[in-house]
């Protein structure tokens, strides 16, 4: 993975972070020590239509951390979200401004089905396709020719594996995968994203039609996951964020109000928003 | 107001009629032993019974918050500082004990000294306990600060006493049961006093969120 380059300075004014108490700084001069910086949004706006979601967003996501985006529905967190692999392109009437790097590449530069390998996405509801779980997982790589016909069932036992689902599933490989339980469909969709082995995960509030159970096992895997992967996780539970995050930016009508390690945000928040917001005195 | 803004309230609530209990047994204790007043001293005896009841009270209390609510950010700071405060609130209530039998040890002899150091020693004990406690009502972290600022005063207080009360013991051994009574006394005066200090620094995680125990941060 190549080495984050700076993005051009630029005020970063709606941001804070507490160890620098100069409003004017970049998202590059906030990074803490020994982070790299693996995604990089410097003032991103975006509108669907004539209503604008977001608000100038400056902010970065490190390599192999996991971060969490907490707020109130329609703040922009899963808007921002999703701009990080352009999968709003698909919306109508949507559009963006402002720089976002991978690995110091422009990701609006790159090809999207290249930028879409390189960071995958998982949703809210489990969307395996009407197929057995073993083509659901080797579905990405054979489009891709990544994996050679013969590496294949090695590859969907590994990707199985690392999404915690192979003990429960290597026995009905060729059954279909809407057999599964709602727990099990997700870490699926988890496996088929790893699949195509890409550097940045974005799951978007994953866990939310889980049961306590499914949930802990998606948490335990997305720990697990961030050796090899960045992790970029949406969602509501805020426990949850603060079970998994290593970082957490909390979104507030399109602006991101405070990113922080994730124990300054509920430990020791810095802005009476985000304080209210989790500590459910909001509105 | 929310149900769990009013639980915390509740929780708040009980700790202040702790801290009022304790306060007052500190004072009686006081008084015992400078004004050799037995009905102060029996007073402490008997409140101490609601001290350790409350302090299992606000225990469980802030141990089902927790459980049931997973207080976070300002909130989280509350109910660990209560669980917290109220542990040295408990130790501050078996001290003014310890210190309210001695009391009655001292009742039927004649004093070997003046109980003068005892007097200053007490006075800012019970100025610290009292600011410790406002401070946490109010969420004054700069009084917090003011007292840990006079322990190290109450300390050197102690050291001099116990020098003094060694030589008394030297110079007449019928001064020993006297003097070791004086002694526990200004040992537990000066152990609540570090407890005061615990709560002012509970205090300051609770409106700061700093940690400046040990010297952890620049007081």
């Amino acid at each position: 993975m190549s080495p984050m380059q700076a993005p051009s300075p630029r005020p970063v004014s709606d941001v804070t972070m507490r160890s620098h108490p100069f409003p004017m700084q970049t998202v590059e001069e906030k990074k803490p020590a020994g982070e790299l910086a693996k995604l990089s949004a410097t003032n991103l706006v975006f509108h669907y239509g004539s209503f604008q979601a977001l608000h100038g967003i400056s902010m970065q996501v490190y390599e192999n951390r996991v971060t969490a985006f907490i707020g109130p529905s329609g703040c922009g967190k899963s808007t921002f979200l999703r701009t990080l692999n352009r999968m709003y392109e698909t919306i109508r009437n949507a559009r963006v401004e402002g720089e976002i790097v991978l690995d110091g590449e422009d990701i609006f530069k790159l090809e999207v089905s290249e930028l879409r390998r390189r960071v995958g996405m998982v949703f809210q509801r489990p969307n395996p396709f009407p197929k057995s779980i073993f083509d659901n997982i080797a579905y990405g790589p054979r489009i891709n020719g990544s994996v050679s016909r013969s590496a294949m069932k090695d590859h969907v036992e590994q990707s199985l594996r690392r999404a915690a689902l192979w003990d429960e599933v290597k026995d009905k490989l060729h059954h279909s995968a809407y057999g599964l339980s709602g727990g099990q469909q997700q870490r699926l969709c988890i496996a088929r994203a790893l699949a195509v082995n890409p550097e940045v995960l974005l799951l978007d509030e994953p866990c939310s039609s889980l049961d306590p159970i499914a949930t802990a096992k998606i948490e335990d895997l997305i720990f697990q996951l961030k050796d090899s992967c960045t992790i970029v996780i949406v969602t509501h539970n805020m426990q949850q964020a603060a079970r998994v995050a290593d970082y957490t930016g909390f979104f507030l009508m399109g602006k991101l109000i405070e990113f922080d390690n994730t124990t300054v945000i509920f430990k020791n928040p810095a802005k009476k928003e985000t304080e209210d917001y989790i500590t459910g005195r909001f509105g | 107001m929310r149900h769990f803004e009013q639980e915390l309230e509740q929780l708040k609530g009980k700790l202040l009629e702790m801290s009022a209990l304790v306060e007052a047994a500190v004072q009686r204790s006081v008084a015992a032993v400078v004004q050799k007043d037995r009905s102060a001293a029996d007073q402490v005896f008997r409140d101490e019974e609601r001290i350790n009841a409350l302090e299992m009270e606000i225990d469980e209390f802030a141990i089902n918050l927790l459980a049931t609510q997973q207080p976070l950010a300002a909130d989280l700071r509350l109910v660990v500082a209560a669980l917290k405060i109220n542990t040295d609130l408990e130790r501050m209530g078996d001290l003014s004990v310890t210190i309210a039998e001695r009391a009655i040890s001292l009742l039927s002899e004649p004093v070997i000294k003046p109980m003068m150091d005892i007097r200053h020693m007490s006075a800012l004990v019970e100025s610290m306990v009292r600011k410790s406690l406002d401070a946490f009502v109010a969420n004054d972290a700069d009084m917090a600060r003011s007292v840990l600022a006079s322990d190290d005063a109450v300390d050197s207080l102690r050291t001099a006493s116990y020098h003094e009360l060694i030589s008394y013991m030297e110079k007449d051994p019928q001064n020993i049961p006297q003097a070791l009574d004086l002694i526990g006394i200004t040992r537990s005066l000066e152990r609540i006093a570090d407890h005061s200090t615990n709560i002012a620094e509970d205090v300051l995680f609770l409106v700061k969120g700093i940690d400046v125990r040990h010297h952890s941060e620049v007081r």
